[in-house]
């Protein structure tokens, strides 16, 4: 037991605001320079670098899906050959998956959560650095896999036994295999990290029917995250086996294919969910003030998106339907997956109910929620078609399921995401985006976007496969081909005009204010962009939107140390104040484990004795990272 | 504008936080729901390794299909071994609740070597499976079980190595350490009961369906 | 109610915005609609179109794709229209000064009606939906007593075809050209040789897959002769796109005279060309993976040839079955279907002649 108790420290109960502003700034701020760099474990700084990281991937992949349809805009083409198109439609569909779709959406929660809950960090911010070095290792190693030529080239879901080591030789497919350990990792700290926060960290007051939508909808996200991802680690660390050591799980030698895809699917049904719940919390988000009042139905849609979570678990097999499956078990799934369409039409409706009771104000973040409603609602529409069984084995593994994800991954994930860049851009940067060049964004995208993937619902039914490299010329698909590579080009530009937005805007938009657009939650309270402390002292939350609800005044608590970073933790359901957790200092151990782990699942693609010699460096890294310094954070 | 002031909204103290304890115990520690968020991903992962085995199971004509089961004496005093291991964890608890420096360290010792003494056993439960991983379907299933739960049990034998050394420094007489040792014993818990499953699914299964 | 600061009030741009909007928003998705409305209309036509059926089970599957069409369509505009009601609605709201808006406990009933309502409706639709999706797959795939039964063998990237019988003598191989007779059942067994393949003649069936260790089984028939194309829809490797077969509906006397032909061995010949050909296939490669009945060529890992002047196209629905294009094939596979397991056999020019005309002749 300590001397003193936390009473006997300085505290910011006497501080005035520019007093108080100053130390914690001293207190929080990342170091600056190299190391500063390596070792920061503000969330908002891991935040930015996440979001820029998975455009930048964005853009990577959205170049081989240039090259891919410019290969497919003619009939027998020779642009591109056989096993480079296998590479690229692999590369794009993993690294969009992988890389871009759900790492993106824990970037946006991983800065936002926080503030919204009214805290000053995430918690276990030293995790939080961890996985996002772990990511960039991860995508850089595809990348780097793919530009020196051992790309994997068996699809972004790799069926087995195809990309077992006889059809498969080579180093391709335990690299795509190796990929998805390390991002798994990462999206699976993230998770704990979030439930952790919204659970632990809300600022006094926030009881959990006071929450914001999106963090509902990251809750509910990472939940999935814990229960899902184990599947695709556990099927990946099979095929690794299987091709490195001659085990048995899924080739043609006592292995069974079908588990393979059972495996993979369990994760994949759900990782489409991780893309489309944080989205509809965006729009949530958004849809509040740009409809000058709060949500409809708040209680309906946390219970929906609770739903979409747990039913996303029991719709997997709707990707078997043709494996030849018994009957009356594929029409459970069937029914199933049109269940879902329940979860997910009821929160439209409320969308369109708070639109209804509001006052539409139409700047570009609602632009892009408009445009998701539209286009996701042609994506779960084609997707009750798709989960009848008898319809699916017409239209399964061809361009109209391209057709359909695209619809919902595209008009359900990214427009929601441009829209909630648009939303929070001034949040994160201080400055206000175009208007102008965001409308002509928006109507580049919305008009591309339907081009490029609506003529290919009709390319499917009319017999084009999927992940065919060229097609004969007489089957009559040449010129829906080429308009689909017109979109694709126009949805491309609208991708470059959106980056310009983002480029001028920075160097030269409006100055934004703390809450230019009068929206009532957290996170709009401080300055934009917000301080290193995030908060001068933690709000005292009495209602849903607080801005609000006591306009002008923000009840807070004080009572924390200004001598070493603090924060409240709060009570699960109620959100009572319980105790005071320091907050861990900068360090470099999480970017040195991080190596440490990169050397670790890296060798072991090539030899199993990597696990054995891998293992020190982590744990002396993680050791390292672990062992208190002594310092006043420690000291209780 | 002075960067951290709230513009246009004036701050009203309406609570003061600090008389509240700095570290908590179980639930109440923010530590406690990463365990347990920990132990969700494991569960996960655990649960489907086992439906694999099920599967593969329900599958063949015979199982095992083409080895006797693994050897039942290894397995079985692992499992008496970590079953026994539960009391001083139950015990070390309620010290670190206590806060009790002497008694925590002194149970840490225990942990350690009820932790490594199993880990010698499992090295003997390997060599008594009877069956290769790259036989067929059931010896990859039954390693990689075997595989994990090791993996599970090494790293948390690591963790209470290094808490232990903690506990020995100057740093055992903080509080919040006390708290890390509670964790520490309550993710004991999990590994030994995760193992019960798994100990039934690769022993007494196959012996129950032949 | 005290209104919010001044800094939280928005620009007044509401009003003047929502007409230019309505009016482009009107206009494009009037576009859109058209352009989404007319491409279904040259949708029917076209060979290996789901939407061409030919059969009873594609006819049943385009029947349900147009019932789940055209109730989509409807649903995915009245949600169009619900939102642009509200929108509409919404920006008509100039009343209240306050900022946000005041939430008004009529307006909030309405819309809890409104949201249970289309709940409800969304239910019945998903309901009704799930039965006559049940109810579609319950008459597929049926069986009688005079079906025909062919086993298909998926191989990277062509199909063995065999049509079995009870009598052994009966039974015969071919590959990547399946006759079936007009209005029988045609029960197909579905093998894998290597990694996961995917039978689909649009025209006639939906898809099934082939998967190495199970044995799968589709039933389907033909309504009218015709000529159905169909490809292997599961990714398996590099010339998955070129992976085609041809169905070939005729009437039942013309499937009995093709079916007694391909029993048969194949014909000596008295052409010399012919005969020298056959020569040439005999001494080179070629027997290592073909197989061509009477005599002693009998690989199997790759296509039977025994009658491969009989059908239509070679290199599994790749090119037309003509001496130029069989030439070309021979000489090099790699550079039409790069990465097919099919080598160059160097040939001089009168072997290659020879050759062609020997596979030609083996109808």
């Amino acid at each position: 037991m300590t001397a003193m108790d936390h009473a006997d420290y300085p505290q910011d109960t006497n501080l005035d605001d520019a007093e108080l502003s100053r130390r914690l700034t001293r207190l929080w701020a990342s170091p600056k320079g190299l190391i500063g760099f390596f070792s920061t474990t503000d969330h908002k700084v891991v935040g930015r670098r996440y979001i820029v990281t998975a455009f930048v991937f964005l853009v990577l992949a959205g170049l081989n899906a240039v090259v891919m349809r410019l290969q497919l805009a003619q009939p027998d083409n020779d642009l591109v050959g056989p096993k480079l198109y296998n590479e690229l439609f692999t590369v794009h569909g993993t690294t969009m998956m992988f890389l871009f779709a759900v790492p993106v959406m824990e970037a946006v929660a991983v800065y936002l959560v926080p503030l919204m809950v009214g805290t000053r960090n995430i918690a276990f911010p030293r995790l939080n650095a961890f996985s996002y070095w772990l990511y960039v290792a991860g995508g850089a190693m595809l990348w780097i896999a793919f530009l020196v030529g051992a790309a994997p080239d068996k699809g972004w879901f790799s069926y087995a036994p195809l990309s077992e080591t006889q059809y498969s030789p080579g180093k391709g497919v335990d690299i795509w295999a190796q990929m998805i350990t390390f991002t798994e990792v990462s999206a699976l700290a993230v998770s704990v990290e979030i439930i952790c926060t919204v659970f632990k960290q809300r600022a006094p007051g926030m009881s959990l029917d006071r929450i914001p939508i999106f963090v509902w909808a990251m809750l509910a996200t990472s939940f999935m995250v814990l229960f899902a991802l184990p599947a695709i680690m556990l099927a990946s660390t099979g095929l690794i086996l299987d091709r490195l050591v001659n085990t048995h799980f899924f080739d043609t030698l006592g292995g069974d294919a079908l588990l393979w895809q059972h495996l993979f699917w369990f994760f994949g049904h759900p990782e489409v969910y991780l893309v489309f719940l944080p989205a509809t919390g965006m729009v949530s988000a958004i849809i509040a003030p740009f409809a000058r009042r709060p949500i409809f139905g708040y209680l309906a849609i946390v219970l929906s998106i609770i739903g979409n979570a747990v039913l996303s678990f029991g719709l997997w097999v709707h990707h078997m339907f043709a494996t030849g499956l018994p009957e009356l078990g594929a029409s459970f799934f069937t029914a199933s997956s049109m269940v879902i369409g329940i979860t997910s039409g009821i929160q439209i409706f409320c969308w369109i109910a708070t639109l209804w009771g509001g006052r539409p104000v139409f700047k570009t973040p609602l632009l892009f929620v408009l445009g998701f409603i539209v286009i996701f609602v042609i994506g779960g529409l084609s997707g009750l078609m798709i989960a009848s069984v008898p319809l699916d084995t017409q239209v399964h593994d061809t361009y109209f399921i391209v057709a359909h994800f695209h619809y919902v991954l595209i008009g359900g994930g990214v427009f929601p995401l441009l829209g909630a860049i648009y939303y929070w851009f001034p949040k994160i940067t201080g400055r206000m985006m175009s208007e102008t060049i965001g409308r002509w964004h928006f109507w580049l995208a919305f008009i591309g976007m339907n081009l490029a993937f609506f003529p290919m619902h009709l390319l499917g039914l009319w017999g084009m496969p999927r992940r065919v490299y060229s097609y004969p010329a007489d089957m009559g698909w040449g010129t829906t081909n080429l308009i689909v590579t017109i979109g694709a080009a126009i949805f491309a530009v609208s991708f470059l005009v959106f980056f310009w937005n983002a480029l001028v805007s920075l160097r030269s938009g409006r100055l934004a204010g703390p809450n230019p657009w009068g929206a009532g939650t957290l996170e709009w309270a401080m300055s934009s962009p917000p301080p290193p402390y995030n908060f001068l002292r933690q709000p005292f939350v009495t209602s849903r939107e607080p801005l609000w609800t006591e306009p002008g005044v923000l009840p807070v608590a004080e009572g924390l140390r200004v001598d070493r970073r603090e924060l409240i933790l709060s009570s699960v359901v109620d959100g009572d104040p319980i105790q005071i957790e320091s907050s861990p200092e900068p360090s470099i151990w999480p970017f040195l484990a991080a190596i440490a782990t990169t050397v670790f699942f890296i060798g072991s693609i090539f030899t199993p004795w990597a696990v054995v010699w891998g293992t020190p460096p982590i744990a002396v890294t993680l050791i390292g990272w672990f062992w208190p310094k002594g310092s006043k954070e420690e000291v209780d | 504008m002075s960067l951290g002031k709230p513009c246009g909204a004036t701050p009203r103290v309406a609570i003061d936080v600090s008389a509240l304890p700095t570290y908590s115990f179980a639930h109440r520690s923010l530590m406690w729901w990463g365990t347990l968020g920990f132990v969700s991903i494991e569960t996960a992962g655990f649960g489907l390794a086992i439906a694999t085995y099920l599967y593969f199971a329900q599958k063949a004509q015979t199982w095992p299909p083409d080895s006797p089961p693994p050897d039942l004496l290894p397995g079985t005093v692992l499992t008496v071994l970590l079953l026994l291991s539960l009391i001083p964890n139950q015990l070390i608890k309620g010290w670190a609740r206590a806060e009790d420096v002497i008694k925590t360290r002194i149970g840490l010792v225990i942990m350690c070597i009820a932790g490594i003494l199993p880990l010698i056993v499992r090295v003997f439960e390997f060599m008594a499976l009877n069956v290769r991983w790259d036989t067929d379907a059931y010896g990859s299933i039954v390693w990689l079980l075997l595989g994990l739960h090791t993996t599970h049990l090494v790293t948390d034998v690591i963790d209470t190595i290094v808490l232990m050394a903690l506990m020995f420094t100057r740093h055992g007489y903080e509080g919040r350490r006390f708290s890390d040792v509670y964790d520490n014993a309550s993710y004991w818990d999990f590994v030994v009961v995760s193992w019960l499953p798994v100990y039934f699914i690769l022993y007494w299964f196959p012996r129950l369906v032949s | 109610m005290i209104s919010i600061a001044a800094n939280h009030r928005l620009p007044v741009t509401r009003c003047r915005t929502f007409p230019m909007l309505r009016k482009s928003l009107a206009k494009s998705l009037g576009f859109a609609l058209t352009a989404m409305l007319c491409l279904p209309l040259a949708a029917c036509g076209g060979w290996q179109s789901a939407l061409n059926a030919h059969g009873p089970e594609a006819e049943r599957l385009a029947k349900l794709f147009w019932f789940f069409t055209a109730v989509c369509g409807v649903v995915w505009l009245l949600v169009i229209l619900a939102l642009g009601w509200a929108l509409f609605r919404g920006t008509r709201r100039t009343s209240a000064p306050n900022d946000p808006v005041l939430v008004d406990p009529d307006q909030e009933r309405r819309s809890a009606v409104a949201v249970w309502g289309l709940t409800a409706a969304s239910v019945v639709v998903l309901v009704v939906f799930t039965l006559v999706s049940f109810f579609a797959s319950r008459g597929l795939n049926a069986a009688s007593a005079n079906t025909l039964n062919i086993e298909v063998t998926g191989y990277q990237w062509w199909w063995q075809v065999r049509y079995l019988d009870p009598n052994p003598s009966l039974t015969f191989t071919t590959a990547n050209e399946i006759h079936v007779p007009v209005g029988r059942p045609v029960k197909v067994r579905l093998v894998a040789a290597d990694v996961i393949h995917s039978f689909w003649v649009p025209n006639l069936a939906g898809k099934l897959d082939l998967i190495p260790g199970q044995t799968n089984e589709l039933t389907f028939a033909a309504n009218r002769p015709g000529v159905y194309r169909g490809q292997c829809a599961e990714f398996c490797g590099l010339q998955h796109a070129f992976m085609g077969l041809r169905v070939i509906a005729e009437p039942e006397q013309d499937f009995g005279a093709w079916r007694a032909r391909q029993i048969q061995p194949a014909r000596q010949s008295d052409d010399d060309l012919v005969r020298s050909g056959e020569r040439v296939f005999l001494n080179n490669g070629c027997i290592l993976c073909h197989t061509i009945r009477g005599t002693t060529a009998g690989g199997r890992a790759g296509p039977d040839l025994t009658h491969i002047g009989s059908r239509s196209a070679i290199a599994a629905d790749t090119l037309p079955n003509t001496l130029g294009y069989m030439a070309g094939w021979i000489a090099d596979p790699q550079s039409i279907k790069p990465g097919n397991y099919m080598p160059s056999v160097p040939l001089d020019g009168g072997d290659l002649n020879a050759l062609v005309h020997y596979l030609e002749a083996l109808k």
